[in-house]
């Protein structure tokens, strides 16, 4: 049966090569930082069956890990390697292989759209192909392996080629490919901190009685500010709700729990696309693209969320209170 | 109330300001929250552990690296480029209009991990978004050539965000759903994931005036280069 847990020590493995491959080019910071990185990926299983059994010593290493990581982190320098192959060459392999390059590059959103769709009927000898949870996840990882080969086999190149692209690749990344796990440590550590709390007190302070458009405009600025805070508007959501939306939109001014929710919450999403604590959609994509600003995602993003928001405000406010 | 906490968010409000490298700041802010709020270190570090390690499927995008990078290697997205060069009638507005209506539909159906910044958009939608631009403004500078990339990401986010809120199974609605229940109030799914629907298509009408609008400007700009030429 095909786990998540098998992705996660497939992408350690590449994590070690990448390791290996730059402590061989002397890049002894880079090396160890990707080494690390590598044994949190291979122990996060154990860390978390430990904690579940209520040893706390595995997850303390791995906090302590995570620190060393935070120290290594500003020594590598975002340099990107050379390119392997002249401009020329490529040119000339593009028109050599045509759209025979095409098929390993689609091979992955077809194959993770494959398992994501019939992976739950999918068994052989009546065990399960797919475990159940993050079964997607786990499509897109296959996905991955069988592209690499279908790539290999297409450019008529050497498996391992593949590797040393992937760890280019990697380190031209480098430090952002971190950021949207820590973010959501953050996130966890916050919520644990009584951040949400404390911020939807505010937001109660300054509150004005009595108006339930300004109480409304209050509740949805405070998705956007608290999803730009947090990254993430399934962290902002309970806590505006329990503060805000249900004791006085729902409870006192009768608005409609249902579209409350719903909009309410894409509120938020318009956060999201403003956010550099929202990692993996903002700066994660930037760094993968090599923009130079790594914020450039956010800034073509920006209008649209402005406008989206302002719309869907305007909807809910239309809406709610019928 | 304790609002001591409170400094984390400032430490990453500055931080970011100031352009450190994120990754310590992040770790920084989480300490100094944690400490304020009075967690023991250890039980701070455990935690930080704890909820780094259960966050990995965040990093499954790198498995997509190595057989990206070896058909980069062999030339796809100089490919990609030719192709859209040689297609008549695929401009950038088109192009990205239309991946957005993909990207929006399979979100809605739940399927929101078959396209993304590694999947999709780096080696596909880029090249082939870059190669559309510059159809319309040959010789496009380093500066424009990022921005057209960006407005291919920002795309991307925007259809997934919005189409996936529609989805009856997915987190968000789910969320919501579990929220209310807690609280007495019973909703179904699909009354939550109805009321989506609107926004669903507000983001696709706005996003996809800003991507013509995008394109007008770059058409204006390739105008005025070419009247300097002339003159």
């Amino acid at each position: 049966m095909l786990r998540i847990e098998y992705a996660y020590w497939l992408i350690a493995a590449f994590l070690f090569y990448t390791a290996w491959r730059n402590a061989r080019d002397r890049q002894l910071a880079r090396a160890t930082f990707w080494a690390l990185l590598g044994l949190l990926f291979v122990g996060g299983d154990a860390v978390l069956a430990q904690q579940k059994a209520g040893n706390a010593l595995p997850s303390q290493i791995a906090g302590c890990m995570v620190i060393a990581l935070a120290l290594l982190a500003p020594r590598l320098r975002r340099q990107a390697h050379p390119e392997t192959a002249s401009a020329s060459a490529r040119l000339a392999s593009a028109i050599r292989l045509g759209h025979k390059l095409f098929v390993p590059a689609l091979l992955i959103p077809l194959v993770t759209l494959l398992v994501a769709l019939v992976g739950e009927h999918l068994s052989i000898g009546g065990h399960a192909l797919f475990a159940k949870p993050q079964m997607t996840l786990t499509g897109l990882a296959l996905a991955c392996v069988i592209a690499v080969f279908a790539a290999a086999r297409v450019a008529q190149a050497p498996l391992h080629q593949g590797l040393s692209e992937g760890r280019r690749l990697l380190d031209a990344i480098g430090w952002a490919a971190l950021l949207p796990l820590l973010l959501a440590a953050l996130g966890e550590v916050f919520t644990q901190s009584g951040v949400g709390a404390a911020i939807s007190a505010l937001a109660q302070m300054i509150l004005p009685e009595g108006n339930a458009f300004l109480c409304l405009l209050v509740f949805a600025l405070g998705m956007v500010l608290f999803t730009v805070i947090m990254g993430n508007a399934f962290a902002a959501f309970p806590v505006m709700m329990a503060g805000i939306g249900l004791p006085l939109l729902v409870h006192r001014y009768g608005a409609s729990p249902a579209i409350l929710g719903s909009m309410g919450m894409l509120c938020g999403y318009c956060g999201t696309l403003l956010t550099p604590m929202a990692a993996d959609y903002n700066l994660v994509p930037a760094a993968l693209l090599e923009l130079r600003n790594p914020y450039g995602v956010i800034r073509a993003q920006a209008w649209s969320a402005a406008g989206i928001f302002v719309a869907t405000f305007l909807i809910m406010w239309a809406l709610v209170f019928r | 109330m304790n609002y001591w906490p409170l400094l984390g968010v400032a430490v990453i409000v500055i931080g970011f300001a100031l352009r450190f490298n994120a990754v310590p700041v992040v770790v920084c802010a989480a300490l100094v929250s944690g400490l304020l709020a009075g967690l023991h270190p250890p039980e701070l570090l455990a935690l930080l552990g704890k909820s780094f390690v259960s966050s990995r499927m965040l990093m499954l995008f790198v498995l997509t690296l190595p057989a990206i990078g070896l058909l980069e290697h062999a030339g796809l997205r100089e490919h990609a480029q030719q192709w859209m060069a040689r297609l008549r009638g695929m401009t950038l507005a088109r192009l990205l209009i239309g991946y957005l209506l993909v990207r929006e539909v399979l979100a809605m159906f739940g399927l929101t991990g078959v396209a993304g910044a590694a999947q999709t958009v780096r080696p596909l939608l880029a090249p082939m978004s870059e190669a559309a631009a510059e159809k319309i403004h040959p010789g496009l500078n380093d500066a424009e050539r990022d921005e057209v990339r960006a407005v291919a990401a920002a795309t991307d986010n925007i259809g997934r965000f919005f189409g996936e809120d529609v989805f009856i199974a997915l987190g968000a609605v789910l969320l919501i759903q579990g929220f209310y229940a807690q609280h007495g109030i019973d909703l179904s799914p699909l009354s939550i994931a109805l009321w989506a629907l609107p926004t669903a298509i507000v983001a696709f009408v706005i996003q996809s005036v800003r991507v013509w609008l995008f394109q007008r400007r770059l058409q204006r700009r390739a105008q005025a280069s070419r009247r300097e030429q002339e003159a």
